[in-house]
């Protein structure tokens, strides 16, 4: 049994040396793969010819009902995961038949922090670096472990639980330093993102996302491309009063980072808590993107995606960072999918959008103009006090939501993973009473045009239209991996875990996991010489807390809206959390 | 079938008067509850368990997103002392008083506004709660955005260490506001905490914010079905409203009329 799994793993290693000669380590040590965030692993071991014999090496559940967003990380023969809160750490020994728990860690977050988070109690995942690993709980920690060990070297806590804010983030790990943000700008929260020390986990810079400009780090190297973003202390001025210091722009999604240039890229969140029309100007640097020194942290240059957003479109969906011919040009691009529904491709030198095309049905706006950077805004999609205002569309989860795309340097496409959702915000008569139960959330989510809520779009940015499609009734809640054996991998809410042909979306595999899948999917290859696809299952965040949150599907506007348009998803799967790794060879005798 | 229909509702109703009552409620939330039992919910809540013949007892959790599922939901409590009588993730009894939104001013400092229009709102520096969820300010906060009352306006998070009413009535105390617009039951009780000898009044809402009253009737909520604690806690409240009265006013908390939904 043993001498032919060897054999087999032979043949197929000496396919993938074929298919793509590559130094891929195999490994995988941040959620993006690498500080490019491509999600692309040069293993190819698994590829378009076999996927469709993969099987199941390994099961665990987790022991946890909430959402798992969480990425896997593969680092020197262990696989680490994070579950959502109480945000415990396992590791699991690759180097012995089973891969046997080796340690877990308890981090013991306060547990009043689950009333504070926002949607559901996801963990996006942790990093490994130089033998730490390092990640967030929920109540504003950043620890770093001993990746042997599971022995706590260090722990740093960044934030204030009573004030409403969290961390879901996974860390990036640049120039030793440990990149984290908060969340929570629906609670009066101002963002931030901030350096810890790798070694000693010491607070090295905090750049905020409001407020005077030596706050925001903002200093002489400062550039922004478009003139909008350029003056002093922005941050302050375009914001009523003292409200910037509330203003939200959390930084919770995933941080990439450029060595050649050495700039890191995020994007900050949504303005808050104020509806919009108390809170008149651009709301800087909110809803926009940053490019920074991760030295000094100090701003190099910004966009804003969404001026003065109306509609929950954080910015802070990914930047990929990917180099493209452009117009008969070499161009060093960020590739960056953002909620308000344009598909951003951005000289990251400069900032300078090169192109912005809808990747999904829009109302909200008609278009980004290119002389000026501004987002063309739908004076009649405008929510305005005490009116209803229908068929805004894309909803306040976006285009996309936090589920990260994955880039083929093969194939150039980048595989999104989003949903097609529209809403109407409501004012309804019952409002808000101060300390009494929360009343007032007024948003109602429906399907948009075509009736499916989900959708994995591979997108050709030099072509700026999409290579095709598939439609998934829910939203496509999960990350996406892709391989250079030109297989995508991506899970459904329904909790079918899929693998399509990278090149047309022609569906090759299926495994129906035991809950809704809103996890990272990564590829490995195990100390035996196997490739591995390793998903967390376990439906809930945002979209899916109707299941893991037993939200009540008579209240259209429970889940900050999102229940009334997910009302069926209890019916097609069932909360737990569970760890599914895939090979060729299935379980091991 | 309806005898035994009958006998079943009988048993249940026993069930009921056997067991404790058991309420939901913030553990530091005054005035309305503390873990101490010194709010007046708390005292409430002693009264209908007094007046029932059984035993109080408390499932606390701090009043954020989520309260009602994770208390009630989970099945850890049967009652909650005070919801708007419209609210929809309970089944409400009759609203046992009828509060507003008011303007709290410092004695003496000018006549209190008559409407949003005085241009003295925009000069002051006003405090406002806010609830801390997209596109949301409490309904004073969205009137001052309809009167374009903008500049001087200064929010007050839900989230944070203790009640944004208590922070932003001492802000006022402390001369750091001009004034404050808070929900009554709160107004009531900070300021009589308050140095300065601080008065409420009431603005009436724009025309234009007709979905945005400040007057609310509060009741109390129970399970969604659980008709019969609701008929026993109607009963209740018919009954013993003049003790509901003299709670409420020891608290300071201002009522208004009858009239309000």
């Amino acid at each position: 049994m043993r001498h032919s799994w060897w054999a087999i793993a032979a043949v197929v290693l000496h396919a993938a040396a074929w298919a793509q000669p590559s130094t891929d380590d195999g490994e995988w040590r941040s959620a993006g793969k690498d500080p490019a965030l491509t999600r692309f692993s040069s293993l190819a071991q698994i590829n378009t010819g076999n996927v469709a014999q993969l099987k199941l090496a390994l099961h665990v559940p987790t022991g946890n009902d909430r959402g798992h967003e969480a990425a896997p990380i593969v680092a020197g023969g262990t696989m680490f995961v994070v579950t959502p809160f109480p945000n415990i750490v396992l590791a699991f020994d690759l180097t012995k038949t089973g891969f046997p728990v080796k340690w877990a860690f308890d981090p013991k977050p306060q547990a009043s922090v689950q009333g504070v988070a926002c949607c559901d109690t996801v963990n996006r995942g942790g990093a490994w670096a130089d033998g730490r690993f390092f990640f967030n709980t929920l109540d504003n920690q950043t620890i770093a472990l001993d990746a042997a060990t599971g022995k706590e070297l260090w722990r740093t806590k960044l934030g204030e639980l009573k004030n409403g804010e969290s961390m879901t983030m996974a860390p990036l790990v640049a120039r030793g330093k440990v990149i984290v943000g908060n969340s929570g700008g629906e609670l009066g929260v101002r963002g931030w993102l901030t350096a810890l020390d790798a070694g000693t986990g010491r607070i090295l810079w905090r750049a905020y996302a409001t407020g005077p400009d030596k706050d925001v780090l903002i200093g002489p190297r400062f550039r922004p491309f478009y003139t909008a973003d350029q003056g002093k202390d922005l941050g302050v001025s375009t914001w009523p009063g003292e409200a910037w210091k509330i203003g939200g722009g959390t930084a919770w999604g995933f941080v990439s980072y450029d060595a050649d240039l050495d700039l890191l890229y995020y994007g900050t969140a949504n303005p808050g808590p104020w509806n919009p029309d108390q809170r008149p100007g651009d709301n800087k640097w909110t809803a926009g993107l940053f490019a920074r020194r991760p030295d000094t942290g100090e701003a190099i240059w910004y966009y804003q995606t969404s001026p003065h957003d109306l509609h929950d479109y954080d910015g802070i969906n990914e930047s990929v960072l990917v180099d493209l011919d452009w117009q008969g040009a070499k161009r060093k691009v960020l590739l960056h999918p953002d909620r308000n529904g344009y598909l951003y491709v951005i000289d990251r030198t400069t900032g300078q959008v090169l192109s912005a095309t809808p990747y999904v049905y829009t109302t909200t706006s008609s278009g980004v103009d290119l002389q000026t950077g501004a987002l063309k805004m739908n004076p009649a999609k405008q929510p305005r006090t005490g009116e209803t205002t229908r068929s805004i569309c894309p909803a306040s989860p976006g285009g996309k939501d936090w589920q990260p795309s994955a880039w083929s340097p093969r194939t150039r496409l980048l595989y999104i993973p989003h949903q097609n959702l529209c809403q109407d915000a409501i004012t309804y008569e019952t409002s808000y009473i101060a300390g009494t139960p929360f009343v007032g959330v007024d948003l109602k989510m429906y399907p948009g045009p075509g009736g499916h809520r989900g959708l994995l779009t591979a997108w050709d940015p030099v072509q700026q239209r999409k290579a095709w499609e598939i439609r998934e009734k829910f939203p496509v809640w999960s990350g996406t991996l892709a391989t250079a054996g030109d297989v995508v991998f991506y899970g459904t809410m329904e909790g079918d875990f899929k693998a399509v042909d990278a090149r047309d979306g022609r569906l090759l595999w299926q495994f129906r996991a035991e809950s809704g899948i809103i996890g990272q999917p990564v590829t490995f290859r195990g100390p035996d010489g196997q490739q591995y696809v390793a998903v967390l299952a376990g439906v809930g965040g945002w979209a899916g807390a109707i299941v893991s949150g037993n939200l009540d599907a008579r209240d259209a506007t429970a889940g900050g809206g999102f229940v009334n348009v997910m009302k069926d998803l209890p019916s097609a799967t069932k909360k737990g959390g569970h760890l599914y790794v895939f090979s060729l060879a299935g379980a091991r005798p | 079938m309806k005898r035994l229909l009958a006998c079943v509702v009988a048993v249940a109703a026993a069930a009921v008067q056997a067991a404790p009552l058991r309420v939901c409620a913030d553990p530091d939330n005054l005035p309305y509850s503390r873990a101490d039992g010194s709010g007046f919910e708390n005292r409430i809540a002693q009264l209908v368990a007094d007046d029932f013949g059984v035993a109080l007892e408390y499932a606390w959790l701090p009043d954020l997103r989520g309260f009602v599922r994770k208390t009630m939901g989970a099945g850890l409590c049967d009652v909650i002392i005070g919801v708007p009588v419209s609210f929809g993730r309970t089944l409400n009894t009759r609203p046992y008083y009828r509060s507003s939104y008011v303007l709290v001013l410092p004695a003496g400092a000018a006549p209190a506004p008559a409407s949003f229009d005085d241009p003295r709102l925009a000069r002051w520096r006003v405090g406002v709660q806010l609830i801390g969820d997209d596109a949301a300010a409490s309904p004073p906060g969205h009137a001052l955005a309809q009167a374009g009352v903008t500049a001087n306006v200064v929010g007050y998070p839900v989230a944070g260490d203790r009640p944004a009413a208590a922070r932003m009535l001492e802000a006022l105390d402390r001369g750091e506001l001009d004034a404050a617009f808070a929900w009554g039951p709160q107004a009531g009780y900070y300021a009589r905490g308050a140095a300065r000898n601080l008065r409420l009044y009431e603005v009436p809402p724009p025309a234009a914010l007709k979905d945005q009253p400040f007057r609310f009737a509060i009741a109390m909520g129970v399970r969604r079905g659980d008709q019969a604690l609701r008929a026993r806690l109607d009963d209740f409240i018919a009954r013993r409203q003049a003790d509901i009265d003299r709670i409420l006013a020891d608290y300071g908390v201002p009522r208004v009329g009858e009239g309000v939904p």
